[in-house]
């Protein structure tokens, strides 16, 4: 058994565990009371606080704590939007990359149905990279009133040049949100962001701690109705023990992640090397480089990669497929359409922090069959003859 | 909301990406248009065999087209209709891995017409 989908959701960190069980005793009391029990969740609160703050590098009065990644996007732009449109100056104009989360298209969208906003995708490489030039010449546009890029792609591990495009969007005075979510705690924050979002899970915290930072100076206006919690930021006071577990796995693993991402990225590139040699008609994407050191994203000609994360859900190896978050809608990977890769047939694989060599070895070993009986599957389902690669069917 | 705005919207759940930039789409040079649109008066030569897809979930319509290609020769056109949202996606994403030319696809009533040249 072994389990290749922390992009997801990584395994609780050891540290996470402990801090959670610990804070379960100590941390449960509304912090926002003044007895004893809310002082001393409220100690712990703002000792969690610090303590993120000081790995993503943000003043711990920037930062707040929501329910998951997705409420902290969704915070994030509606809030920053919301405060820049006025009835004056009209709904305004916001940019992502083409290869979002599905969390800020969703957002975006939203304030296009609801506000009239208008939205620019901006396109990618082959790799899923964000064309620079093409992006800041949208962010330099009229009433642009924020930008979108994540750090990584979620879905390629493509890392996304979000340097440069912070450059363009302080030329243009325009915010910009950065969504770490799939690099928060494997590679350092780029600079330069006026909003931030995460989620504690893809780094080891338990499931439901979103981290939204919002930089001083920074525009915002609360889009919900609004309340004395976290900064006036989000609504109901936050889940305090998993926020302590969130602080406790993502402290541990900053100290452990020199040597673990080393091995993590041989693992991947051994992947990258191994699939398209042993799966006929495969194609591996993303960047083989500048990428995160855990995921790879692969498509496989011919298969349906539901079909295939089924049947490698019954050897044993947990993969995702599709754009992760929409693959329920049978759309194809907004991620991989943007690149103008196959979308179909594709397989995400995401190595957690204490994988195996051993795993990813009988993984590699188990996928070519597997591969080969979907094809035979799909295609004696629609009366096609076998598939053989040894036929070249182009020919 | 302007027929822009509306266009600029992401996520459409409709499968049809109208408005969407097309680079975003990565598809190159040629946008594949919205399904629902009339067809096209086609320039050019017609296709020498077609390759009826529709209602055929990806990958059915690559591996009809992958069967099929050898069927005509080089330098000839085959015809993929299809309307599985993705077909937009994968037809010239095939095309591109296997070195086929990609020469446009245009809008049906429901779905829409592929057309590959063989090239090898």
């Amino acid at each position: 058994m072994a389990y290749f989908d922390a992009a997801s959701a990584e395994p609780l960190h050891r540290s996470g565990r402990e801090a959670l069980l610990a804070a379960l005793d100590d941390g449960w009391a509304d912090p926002a009371r003044l007895h004893r029990e809310g002082r001393r969740a409220q100690l712990l609160l703002d000792q969690a606080r610090e303590a993120l703050a000081a790995e993503i590098g943000c003043r711990a009065d920037e930062l707040s704590f929501t329910s998951s990644g997705t409420q902290s996007v969704h915070l994030a732009v509606l809030g920053a939007v919301q405060a820049r449109q006025s009835a004056t100056r009209g709904p305004g104009h916001l940019v992502a990359s083409a290869v979002e989360h599905s969390s800020v298209l969703n957002a975006a969208d939203w304030l296009a149905r609801r506000t009239g906003t208008a939205v620019t995708l901006a396109g990618v490489d082959h790799l899923g990279r964000a064309d620079v030039a093409e992006f800041a010449a949208a962010v330099a546009r009229e009433r642009t009133l924020l930008a979108c890029l994540q750090s990584a792609n979620h879905e390629v591990g493509t890392l996304q040049p979000a340097a440069d495009v912070a450059a363009a969007c302080h030329e243009a005075g325009v915010p910009l949100l950065v969504d770490v979510a799939a690099s928060a705690g494997r590679l350092p924050v780029p600079e330069g962001w006026s909003l931030l979002a995460a989620s504690a899970r893809k780094w080891g915290g338990p499931a439901g701690v979103g981290l939204l930072a919002v930089r001083k100076g920074t525009r915002w206006r609360e889009p919900y109705p609004s309340d004395d919690r976290e900064n006036r930021r989000v609504p109901g006071f936050p889940n305090v023990p998993a926020v302590l577990a969130a602080a406790a796995s993502l402290t541990a693993i900053s100290r452990e992640r020199p040597g673990a991402d080393t091995a993590l990225r041989a693992l991947v590139s051994q992947i990258r090397a191994e699939v398209p040699r042993t799966v006929p008609d495969s194609v591996v994407h993303g960047d083989p480089d500048a990428r995160l050191p855990h995921i790879v994203t692969f498509s496989c000609l011919y298969v349906d990669g539901e079909a295939l994360v089924t049947e490698l859900d019954r050897a044993g190896f947990s993969v995702s497929s599709g754009s992760a978050c929409v693959a329920d809608t049978r759309q194809p990977s907004h991620v991989l359409a943007a690149m103008g890769a196959l979308t179909h047939g594709n397989v995400r694989v995401s190595l957690p922090r204490d994988v195996s060599a051993a795993s990813v070895d009988e993984f590699l070993q188990a996928l070519p069959p597997i591969v080969a009986k979907v094809r035979d599957t799909v295609r004696a389902a629609n009366a096609a003859a076998p598939y053989d690669p040894a036929t070249p069917r182009t020919a | 909301m302007s027929r822009q705005q509306r266009n600029a919207q992401p996520g459409q759940k409709s499968g049809a990406q109208s408005g969407v930039r097309r680079s975003a789409l990565g598809m190159g040079p040629r946008p594949v248009p919205p399904a629902g649109q009339a067809a096209p008066a086609r320039a050019g030569a017609a296709p020498t065999l077609t390759l009826d897809a529709l209602g055929k979930k990806c990958p059915i319509p690559i591996i009809m087209l992958a069967d099929r290609i050898g069927d005509v020769r080089i330098g000839q056109m085959v015809e993929v209709l299809a309307d599985d949202p993705a077909a937009k996606t994968d037809l010239p994403a095939w095309c591109a891995l296997k070195s086929h030319e990609f020469v446009e696809a245009a809008a049906l009533p429901a779905g829409w017409s592929f057309l590959v040249r063989r090239s090898y």
